[in-house]
Order: structure tokens, then sequence, then C-alpha cells
């Protein structure tokens, strides 16, 4: 089943090239399709947008929210591209040939997760301008640090919702499950992505900005560990 | 032969009958302790009574969800090589996650009741708190997660996720040993003069977690034993099913 069962002297090169290789054809229907970012794109400006009606934010309390208003934007826009990431492999009965290929689950998770990881990445580039611009944001601590906490915030998110993506497949109301399991166990982490990009937009020291971080970039270690190992259970369950 | 069933099963009843009363004895028992025999804590007087009654539900919580973590690691074992054994642990990780989720909501009700006369407030975002609510938060998605599937796939797909809920545990632990929180600090393993002094209200707290592990683990034979001839009647109507073919 696995790759080290090909007698092949190259294991680990395998290994990489069918990350490589899942990852290029993610890549290219998206390129042609556009779907996932489009809609991610639009329907993160929008939570952007009501959340600016809803609180009329004040350059004070625009810093204080700022961060929770980001993080929660993209967290909604995810999951409906999340849940496309796999439902797009249900057509043509792609996730059975997969299921039945020599190639082993955590290569297939990992390029996944590295192709949506890319696709989120992608719209928080184009709409943290336009945020910063909306919400009149000035940061007053370091603000090169955000530039650790989002990418660790979003991979947190990514690899937990492509892993819960493929376990709520084949469930009855997919599309209701993923953010049913999805949010309570991302809560760690959005919360210290919340608090840590508070920290750094209002500059205040009271909170230690690096624990935040650091428990940020535990988290990501652990589940992103747990899911590559458990993957190949969830895709071969039946 | 009748005879023999019938006397069987008047033994059976006779013992779940006096195993229950025990209980509910042992039950009241800790009740009694708790309310009457303990002495008033000095500052907080009779609202402190309510300890007795979260901070066992809080211990015993974990002890349950072990019993989900433990028994969900045994179907992922099993599903392949004893499918028989496998179901067996399932209806274990299944009544785990159940009764877990009763002592958890039990944590969350007191809690607040305690909080509003000594803090003033019925909740308040810190660490051991919001742990506990995303720990409580974690096995109803997971016990939702189990009615929205159905079949051998849905047992497997449920240890999986078990094993993200058994995650939060450790930090849900540690939480007021990590960070300075507003929750009182650990009563036992925390600091030097933390902890029961009174041994009247060390001996009413060892009744109470006495008492409400017995009255926990037998809801969790019960309903291993629902769970169990449920399982049996699935079997039997899928059997009956394919003989119908």
């Amino acid at each position: 089943m696995s790759v080290a069962t090909i007698p092949s002297t190259g294991t680990k090169a395998s290994w990489t090239r069918l990350v490589l290789t899942h990852l290029k054809k993610d890549l290219r229907i998206e390129w042609r399709s556009r779907e996932a970012i489009n809609s991610m794109l639009f329907f993160s400006l929008l939570v952007v947008v009501l959340f600016s009606m809803a609180f009329d934010p004040s350059a004070d309390t625009s810093r204080e929210i700022a961060g929770g208003v980001l993080c929660v934007a993209t967290l909604f826009a995810s999951v409906s591209a999340l849940n496309q990431a796999w439902a797009r492999e249900m057509r043509h009965q792609v996730l059975d040939a997969l299921r039945m290929t020599p190639s082993n689950g955590a290569a297939l998770f990992l390029a996944k997760v590295l192709a949506n990881f890319f696709f989120v990445s992608l719209v928080q580039v184009v709409l943290g301008p336009i945020f910063f611009i909306m919400y009149n944001l000035h940061p007053l601590g370091d603000a090169w640090l955000l530039a650790l906490v989002i990418p660790l915030g979003t991979w947190a998110l990514v690899a937990n919702g492509t892993f819960f993506a493929a376990l709520s497949i084949r469930s009855r109301n997919r599309e209701l499950l993923l953010p049913l399991i999805l949010f309570p166990i991302f809560l760690p982490a959005l919360l210290a992505m919340v608090l840590s990009t508070k920290t750094i937009l209002t500059g205040d020291d009271s909170d230690p900005t690096l624990l935040w971080i650091k428990l940020l970039g535990g988290y990501d270690i652990i589940f992103t560990t747990v899911s590559l190992l458990l993957f190949d259970t969830v895709l071969q369950a039946e | 032969m009748l005879f023999a069933v019938t006397r069987h099963y008047l033994m059976k009843k006779l013992f779940s009958v006096i195993g229950i009363a025990a209980v509910i004895a042992l039950m009241a028992w800790a009740f009694y302790q708790a309310m009457y025999v303990a002495p008033a804590e000095a500052t907080m007087g009779d609202v402190a009574r309510i300890f007795y009654y979260h901070v066992p539900h809080g211990m015993l919580c974990y002890l349950f969800f072990s019993i989900n973590f433990v028994a969900s690691v045994l179907v992922l074992a099993w599903r392949r090589t004893n499918p028989a054994r496998a179901l067996a642990a399932d209806a274990w990780a299944l009544a785990g996650a159940e009764v877990g989720v009763v002592f958890c909501s039990v944590v969350l009700i007191t809690g607040p009741l305690w909080g509003r006369p000594v803090w003033g407030i019925w909740w308040t975002w810190d660490a051991r708190l919001t742990t506990t609510l995303v720990l409580w938060l974690i096995y109803v998605s997971y016990l939702l997660a189990r009615r929205f599937t159905a079949g051998a796939e849905m047992q497997t797909l449920a240890a999986v996720l078990s094993v993200f809920g058994a995650l939060d545990m450790p930090i849900n632990y540690l939480a007021n040993r990590l960070w300075r929180t507003q929750h009182p600090s650990p009563v036992f393993g925390g600091d030097p003069d933390a902890g029961l002094k009174d041994p009247r209200m060390l001996a009413a707290f060892g009744w109470n977690v006495l008492a409400w592990a017995v009255w926990g683990l037998t809801v969790l034979a019960i309903r291993i034993y629902i769970q169990r001839r449920q399982q049996r009647i699935d079997g039997a109507e899928a059997l009956a099913a394919l003989a119908g073919d």
C-alpha cells in the first residue's frame, strides 16, 4: 500500500514527487476555474464590510477588533472552499481512484493542504491592504510579527479544515458538518491568532505576543502531525 | 428449563435493583457529608459547598473522555483484524463521550453558579473556562458527527475525531497552571498553601468523588449495555434484509 513497498531506492524522492503531482493538479484545476479564490475573496470582503457596518469602528476600537474580524472573515470564507476541495474529487469517482493508487494518504493530504494554504494566503494578500484602508489601521506594535502570525494561523485553519472536510465528505449534510467539527477544534488556534494580532495592532505589551505565537506554532506542529498520521485511516474508512 | 430462565432473569433483576439502591445510598451519604458534616468555608461561606460537586465532576469528566479516547484507539486498532471487538469498543467510546458530556455540562453549570456570588459575574473568558467550554463543544460535535453518518465508516471517522478531542484535554488540565487565571488555582498538586485543610472537608470531597464516579460508571455500564443490544438488533436487521433479497 505505502510507498515504502515499491522496490525503489529513492523512496523519499517519490514521496515528494507524489506531493508535487497532486499539488500541480490542484493548482491547475483552480487556475482554470478560479472558483475557490474568487468566491472566497468576495465572501471575505462582504464579511469585512458587514462588520464595519455593524460596529462603526473608530481608530481605537478598530485596532481592538480588526484581528478578530480578519480571522473570522477568512475562517468563514475558507469553509466553503474547503468543502469544495474534496467534493471536486467525488465527481467521476476520482476519490475512489486515488484510494486505489499505490500512493500514500499523507502525501495526498499534504498536497491538498499546500494548495488550500496557497489559495487562502492569496486571498489574504489581496484582502489585507483593503482591510487596512477600510479600518484606518495603523499598527502600534511590531507589525513584522504579523508575517509570522497570519501564516501560522492560516496553516492551522487549512490543515484542520482539509482533514475534517475529508472526514465529513461521506456524511449526510456534509456542508453543515464541516463547520460543526472544525470550529471547536480550531478555537484554541483562533484565540491565539486573534490575541496576538490584537497585541501587535494596539502595541499593548501587557499580553505576551510571543507566548501566543509559540502556542500557535505548537498547535500547528501537533495537529498537522496527527492529521498526517491519521489521514490514511480517514481516506480508507469504509 | 423455563423455571431456570425465569430464575436467572429474577436474579439479574435483583442484583440490578440492589446495585442501583447501593449507588443511590452512596450518593445520599456523600450529599449528607457535603451539606451537613463539612464546615462552611471561612471567607465564602455556604456557597463554597458547590465545590464538592464542581471539582469531582471536573475530575471525572477527564475519566470518561479518557475512556472514549482509549476505546477509540482500540476501534482503530481492531477495525480490520477483529471487527466484533471493534464494535464493542465503539459502544464504550460512545458511552464514554455521552457520560463525559453530562459531567462536563455539570462543571459548566456549577461554575457560573459559584462565580456569580463570589466573582460578581457569571462568566469570564479566562483560560480555564474557555478551554473547558472548548472541550465540551468538541465532544458535542463528536456526538453530532456520529449522528450524521452511519455504519462501520462512522465508527472509524468518530474514532479519528476522538483523537483530536483528546488533544484538548492536556491543554484544559494545564490551563490554570500555565496561565495566571481568574479561576482558582489547582486544589491538588498546586501551591503548597492551596488545598483542603480541614479533614472533614477532605472526607466530604472524597465521598463525593467516589459517589459520582460510581454513579457515572453505572450509567456508563447501562449505556454500553443498551448500545450493544442496539448493535445486535441492527446486525440482525441487516442479515434479515440480506436473506430477504
